[in-house]
């Protein structure tokens, strides 16, 4: 434990009362034994600090250091150095390598710093309170303290930041105020400090300005960022080439360019695939019986049976069961398209009583009657206001402490495995419609912007093994998620300070869990590991880089995203070997179907947890797999340093047989299916 | 093969064959012709038989299956399928004795019977002339079998049932189990069997003391079990323990040695004596041997009676057999019923949680031996149930050898078969009424190694698929090592039974002898390929001072910001007196402390220490961290077979690569470079593609899996969807402005 050395004049505490000054969401049951334990913030530091730390802080405790063990990663990352680049400042585990200088903060290009302030105190739910130096940038919060050793630090991106709540303590007569800083990321660090000098009465407004730079008339910080990477992310996803492979267009299926100026639907893309025979005004007619305008779109094309996924929004049948003759003849060209199946068949992601009292709201659902051929299923998931609050239930659940003898009841009360089980058990019933029947599938829920798009790319992601390489989940991430206009901006509040906002909702962190846990069931069908979908989460809420800015493309061209933010698939692809699977076999064709059984999910603890450093991995598992691969490599070389010696000593003789020896991770293994 | 019984009177007092009455052998020529596709084990008895007989399978609910002739030997419940056997899809993990369509006897958990659509247990004893329509077998490894009898001949279809019942559920006695009936040619052992250490010979202990450093007194004086039934031949006791103190105690109350930390402490476990108020005699016992304990080092001890911290035998087999019956499932329909409150109710059969308070205290008690080098005393009320848990489970904490195949199966030799565990007893192999002795804590044991293997894959030599076929061994009636409840038993059953016949040999093997059930290549699956060989910087000049087994202080004691706590025993025998009567001698920590928040920090600044996989060894209790042994749980149940996926496919893509590497340095050889690095990798015989492979391989690998995707067939009821939440539109307001 960590001593605090000026303590003469620190009175002797009494016993630490267990009421709370307020509720922080803490687990009526933790025990407090521990709690003496704790070192004690010396003399003159508040009684809100012992409160915090008493509310805070259950068995958990001992006055033991995380960085540590930090620390210690780093150096096994030293050993393992194999890792090609290695980039400062943009690991997920931020305080991980921070070890080197103390009051310099590292920045990244266009940072600035904008406040300082010395002797905060972090109170640490893990390993109790620490003081040290908090630094405002326009980017990130960062607390140092020299305290212990190795140095603590704490790295809070300002993008992550949800909402600040300060609570100004008077019972001591001094100026002491905290400040609880709630994060969408699943954690909510706490400072306390005294309001002596000007540095820390600038804290909050600092943080506020730059946390929420939209409400304060700022630009986001992305447009500051001025890193240089070697390669482009922005050209990652090029709509016509992606098409291309995907066999498009052909005589069925034509890119459109009708919504070019996004006309037809300004939450759409640009650049469209649609029934070629389809004309002009009848799919405008289409688009205005659709709701949002968000007209049926082809989104995925077996290579085989031309099976199609389409997406779209609900139609707007109202109350009175409205038709719309084009939009039934739009959906029979659908059907068309694909000579192997006679049905169509519709996946309504909705809860069938959510879309029955939709169409009192003029929305609702394909009355089957009018549809030929048409076959309407549910898949009855709840919307996302649901899953924001499952979210919320699970923070409580595992953050600060987590109460194991109540682990799993308190993860079946948040219901979050119960939706992603629901989730993956739909997109694998529409990956089956496909692979098996051979028929095409039209999803939609309401808007055609969450759940749809959940939906579709959790199929495609089964279906198609490209999308699970690390470049193809990239594409599918550019194309189903952010071309085709999921409200990234309105889900996730980049910049907003109303973090009461009923739009937000964690729908994206839902379906990267889902690929996490397909991930789990599948090891080595997946090209990128589990560092790389966090680092996407993390910076989904970063503000860092352009790629999750705003709601649609449309959005996106006018405000130059893609001129003067960078990309984050420009970092990503920067440093490829740090995000890729050791174990990665190309499955090829191979239709991977996840099991939607709950006795196969599993909380993704590394990423919901990882602010927990009891639930930190000591040491990669792929780690004994990493240095095979380097033993690997390394003999490769060395046998073809041989080789070359050989060749040149005698003659030309036979070098191209042994070049051919596996050098490209991963054989390909052959697969018949 | 069926003269066996048959004609022969019967003789008076039942012996291993005349069990069974001459008429319950069937001769029928039908069916014996079936009978040959039975490869019947030498030994082997065929009782009764029925065909046709339906046996569904599980795959779903449409009532299909596979017609055959359902047997019931001496050895096995058996189905012979009627299809002309599959050609052999080649099969990497065939056990040798039985196959996936053979039941053994002990292996049969429950049986239910189907009358009128209604499903009964059936309990031995019961029988009535009536039989089921549809016979259901629950195993003890989770599968389950469900038989029709309907097609069969009434009287066949009753003789099978009586049959079944009988053998599988009534009481019997040892010698009916199938072990003392196994003869095969006596081998030459084994040299798998040579390293495992048995603890069978003083020589043994010897050495194990020895690879320890300890300083103990081995005790020859139980040759002919003179000082108890209930221990080994030979032990180790601390070296203050007089002789005359041995047989005060009918053999309890002696602190018996199990391993000694490099820092001169050890670990010590006890049968612990009732201690009335007025028994003096057995108080000052205990003071003396205390005493002892503690002049092992620095004279310090601790002591933990483990009968009342841990649960109950009983405790453990209920929570056991609420936590089973959530993969015994009959049908799809009730495996999505129960799939929905899966985390419910496996937080409330417990069964985690026993795990856990079992690694909890082995961790205390490597705490108080790591960090304080105390002595530890571990104590529990027959010494061995309990005791054997924790002694090996802090073995294999603190002592990288027993990490090691050899070194666990010997751990398991040393404090379970030495150590007098009760196997037959626990296991009720016999179906003896008295339920209260049944108790599933060889598995339990297992259970918490399988926790320590998932976190820490590389430290282990042996892989979990090692494990679970450990724990189906359990219930296969041939192996010596799960036959007995102590060295006494044993020697007094062997003695009564064995010399039998000239020409034939009783085999009773260890269970250690793998070759009894999996060829050489079957055996590599035991074998963790992601196994963190120690390295030996230059193995060539220092091998051979070495003791064989190099233990590494990862965890130097000064490491410890913490100064050795408390509760140091002295020689203040009025306070130990006091302690002892008390009986709350089981605080470790005299602060306020509680043990369990000591125990976190000392996880904590073990974790926080670079992991040396040679080193100290912990585990992670929080909730997330104990996980269900999937594949002892799963791999029997279709619905949760994964294809292309699992762990199977990362082993793959391993085996493949160090197929690679080898073939790498055989080409470096080739070329004429000495390449001195040892090979440390045994390369998997895996030819297969992952892609191919379910998640249970190797085990349900020639069952033919649809490769149809599981699709949930019913709803989640527990689902709410009345919430208002639900009901809102997704939309907060229909405007939807660009910011």
């Amino acid at each position: 434990m960590e001593k605090q050395s000026s303590g003469s004049d620190s009175p002797v505490l009494p016993a630490i009362p267990n009421r709370k000054p307020r509720t922080l969401g803490v687990n009526p049951g933790s025990r407090q034994e521990s709690v003496d334990s704790l070192d004690s913030p010396t003399g003159s530091h508040v009684e809100w600090c012992k409160q915090l730390i008493a509310a805070t802080i259950s068995s958990q405790i001992s006055g033991v250091v995380p960085p540590e063990a930090a620390a210690r990663e780093c150096k096994v990352g030293k050993k393992l150095d194999f890792r090609v680049s290695r980039r400062p400042n943009l690991r997920v585990f931020r305080d991980v390598q921070k070890q080197m200088q103390t009051d310099e903060v590292p920045l990244v290009p266009g940072e600035s710093v904008r406040t300082t302030a010395k002797d905060v105190m972090y109170i640490c739910p893990f390993t109790g309170a620490v003081t040290g130096t908090l630094t405002v940038t326009d980017y990130k919060l960062y607390f140092v303290s020299v305290e212990r050793d190795p140095p603590f630090v704490l790295d809070v991106n300002l993008g992550a930041i949800s909402r600040l709540e300060t609570i100004s303590v008077q019972s001591h007569g001094e100026n002491t105020q905290g400040v609880e800083i709630v994060c969408k990321d699943m954690r909510s660090p706490r400072f306390a400090y005294k309001m002596e000098d000007q540095s820390k009465q600038e804290i909050v407004g600092m943080l506020t300005k730059y946390a929420f730079p939209l409400s304060n008339d700022l630009p986001l910080f992305a447009y500051q960022y001025k890193e240089e990477y070697p390669v482009d992310g922005w050209k990652v996803y090029d709509p016509v080439a992606e098409y291309k492979r995907q066999g498009l267009p052909n005589e069925s299926w034509t890119i459109s360019k009708i919504n070019s100026n996004y006309e037809v639907c300004d939450t759409y893309p640009a650049l469209l695939v649609i029934p070629t025979s389809i004309q002009e005004d009848e799919l405008k007619r289409v688009a205005s019986f659709r709701a949002k305008h968000r007209i049926p779109v082809l989104s995925w094309i077996h290579p085989e049976t031309q099976a199609t996924i389409v997406r779209c929004s609900q139609p707007l049948v109202g109350p009175s069961d409205r038709r719309c003759k084009e939009d039934e003849r739009y959906l029979q060209t659908i059907m068309d398209a694909n000579a192997q199946s006679h049905k169509l068949t519709i996946f309504d992601a909705r809860q069938s009583t959510v879309a029955e009292t939709n169409k009192a709201k003029d929305g609702g659902y394909e009355n089957e009657n009018f549809y030929s051929n048409v076959e309407l299923n549910f898949l009855e998931i709840p919307n996302i206001h649901v899953m924001r609050e499952s979210l919320r239930k699970m923070k409580e659940v595992v953050y600060p402490t987590i109460d194991e003898m109540r682990w799993h009841s308190a993860i079946d009360a948040t219901h979050w495995l119960e939706y992603i089980r629901l989730l993956l058990a739909g997109a694998v019933r529409i990956a089956d419609k496909l692979e098996s029947s051979k028929s095409s599938v039209v999803v939609h829920c309401s808007d055609g912007w969450d759940r749809t798009a959940q939906l579709t790319s959790l199929a495609m992601l089964m279906l198609d093994s490209h999308y699970r390489t690390l470049r193809g989940f990239q594409v599918l991430l550019e194309k189903e998620w952010i071309s085709f206009g999921h409200k990234f901006a309105s889900r996730v509040g980049h910049g907003d300070e109303n973090h009461a906002n009923s739009e937000r909702s964690p729908l994206f962190v839902q379906f990267i869990d889902c690929v996490w846990q397909m991930m789990r069931q599948f090891p080595s069908a997946f090209e990128f590991n589990e560092l790389f979908l966090i680092t996407i989460l993390d910076h989904l809420y970063s503000c860092l880089f352009g790629t999750f800015l705003y709601n649609s493309e449309k959005e996106r061209v006018e405000k130059e995203v893609y001129s003067k933010t960078v990309s984050l698939w420009s970092y990503i692809n920067s440093q490829l070997e740090d995000f890729s699977n050791p174990f990665y076999v190309d499955y090829e064709n191979h239709v991977l179907y996840p099991l939607a059984s709950l006795r196969h999910l599993e909380l993704w603890v590394s990423y919901y947890v990882r602010w927990n450093p009891r639930m930190r991995p000591q040491m990669p598992v792929h780690q004994n797999l990493k240095e095979l691969l380097f033993l690997r490599a390394e003999l490769q070389k060395r046998v073809e340093e041989l080789q070359r010696e050989v060749s040149s000593s005698h003659s030309l003789s036979s070098s191209s047989e042994h070049t051919s020896s596996p050098s490209h991770g991963g054989t390909p293994l052959h697969t018949t299916v | 093969m069926l003269s066996l019984g048959s004609g022969g009177p019967k003789p008076a007092k039942p012996s291993f064959v005349s069990y069974v009455t001459p008429g319950e052998i069937n001769s029928e020529k039908d069916s014996s012709k079936k009978v040959e596709h039975l490869d019947l084990l030498p030994g082997e008895v065929v009782f009764c038989s029925a065909t046709p007989v339906l046996r569904y399978t599980q795959d779903d609910l449409s009532q299909r299956g596979v017609f055959g002739t359902l047997l019931c030997t001496n050895f096995r419940v058996s189905f012979i399928s009627d299809e002309s056997p599959q050609e052999e899809v080649a099969q990497h993990f065939k056990n040798r004795l039985y196959g996936e369509n053979d039941i053994p006897l002990s292996c049969v958990d429950q049986i239910y019977g189907v009358y009128d659509e209604k499903k009964k247990l059936i309990t031995g004893g019961q029988v009535k002339n009536k039989y089921p329509s549809k016979i259901i077998f629950h195993c003890r490894d989770l599968r389950v079998f469900q038989f029709c009898l309907t097609y069969a001949k009434e009287e066949d279809g009753r003789r099978i049932f009586q049959g079944v019942v009988r053998h599988c559920l009534e009481p019997k006695s040892l010698k009916c189990v199938f072990a003392f009936s196994y003869s095969v040619p006596a081998k030459p052992v084994l040299q798998e069997n040579q390293r495992t250490v048995m603890f069978e010979s003083l020589e043994d202990w010897h050495q194990e003391m020895r690879r320890t450093k300890g300083d103990c007194k081995p005790i020859r004086d139980n040759e002919a079990f003179e000082i108890s039934h209930r221990l080994p031949k030979y032990f180790i006791v601390p070296a203050a323990v007089e002789t005359e103190d041995l047989s005060k105690c009918e053999g309890k109350g002696i602190p018996i040695w199990c391993w000694s930390h490099h820092s001169g402490c050890a670990l010590f476990k006890m049968a612990s004596v009732p201690l009335g108020q007025e028994d003096t005699m057995s108080q000052s016992h205990m003071e003396r041997m205390l005493h002892a304990v503690a002049q092992n080092y620095l004279y310090s001890v601790k002591t933990e009676d483990l009968t009342e911290t841990l649960p109950t035998l009983q405790d453990i087999q209920q929570s056991y057999n609420k936590f089973k019956q959530f993969f015994l499932i009959d049908n799809t329909m009730d495996f999505w019923l129960s799939d929905v409150k899966w985390f419910s109710s496996l937080e409330n059969s417990g069964w985690l949680d026993m795990i856990r308070q079992c690694l909890r205290k082995a961790m205390e008690v490597v705490e108080c031996l790591e960090k304080e080098n105390t002595n530890v005393l571990i104590m529990e009320e027959g010494g061995s149930d309990l005791c054997c848990v924790v002694s090996s489970l802090v073995q294999i904490m603190l002592d990288p050898y027993f990490r090691t195949m050899v070194g666990f199966q010997s751990l398991v030799q040393k404090e379970w078969v030495s150590g007098c565990h009760q196997f037959l007893d626990r296991s009720n192999h016999l179906h003896q009424k008295e339920k209260e002795c049944q108790s599933p804590v060889f598995l339990l044991f297992l259970e918490c190694v399988w926790q320590l293997v998932q976190q820490h894959s590389p430290a282990f030599q042996f892989s979990e698929t090692y494990l679970t076929v450990l724990s189906d061994s359990i219930h296969v009636p041939i192996f010596s090592t799960f036959l007995f409840n102590s060295a006494h038993h044993k020697a007094s059953v062997l003695q009564a039974e064995s010399p039998r016949s000239q020409n034939e040999v009783l085999t009773c093997p260890p269970v250690w002898d793998w070759s009894v059930q999996f060829d050489c290549k079957a055996q590599d699956f035991f074998i963790n390929p992601l196994y963190a060989e120690k390295n030996k910087p230059d193995k060539t000049q220092r091998k051979t001072h070495k003791p064989k087994h190099q233990r590494q202080l990862s965890l130097p004691s000064s490491a410890f910001k913490t100064p050795p706590k408390k509760g140091f025993f002295k020689e203040e025998t009025e306070s130990l007196k006091k302690m002892l009567r008390m009986r709350r001698v089981s605080r470790w920590l005299v602060s306020p402390d509680s043990p369990q928040a000591s125990t976190r920090e000392f996880y904590e600044s073990w974790q926080r220490k670079p992991l040396d996989y040679h080193g100290v060894l912990l585990p992670c209790l929080d909730g997330p961290a104990m996980r269900v042994w999937m594949q002892r749980y799963l791999r029997w149940i279709p619905e949760l077979q994964i294809f292309g996926g699992g762990a199977i496919a990362v082993t793959n893509r391993l085996a493949e690569l160090q197929g690679e590497v080898v073939q790498l340095r055989r080409e470096l050889d080739r070329q004429g470079r000495r390449e001195n690095k040892p090979d440390n990798h045994r390369p998997l015989a895996l030819s297969r593609s992952s892609v191919r492979l379910s998640s249970s391989f190797p085990f349900a690998s020639n069952r033919n899996w649809s490769f149809k995707p599981v699709i949930p067939n019913s709803r989640l009821h527990s689902i709410d969807v009345t919430d208002n939440l639900a009901n809102q539109e997704d939309e907060a307001t229909e405007a939807f402005t660009v910011v």
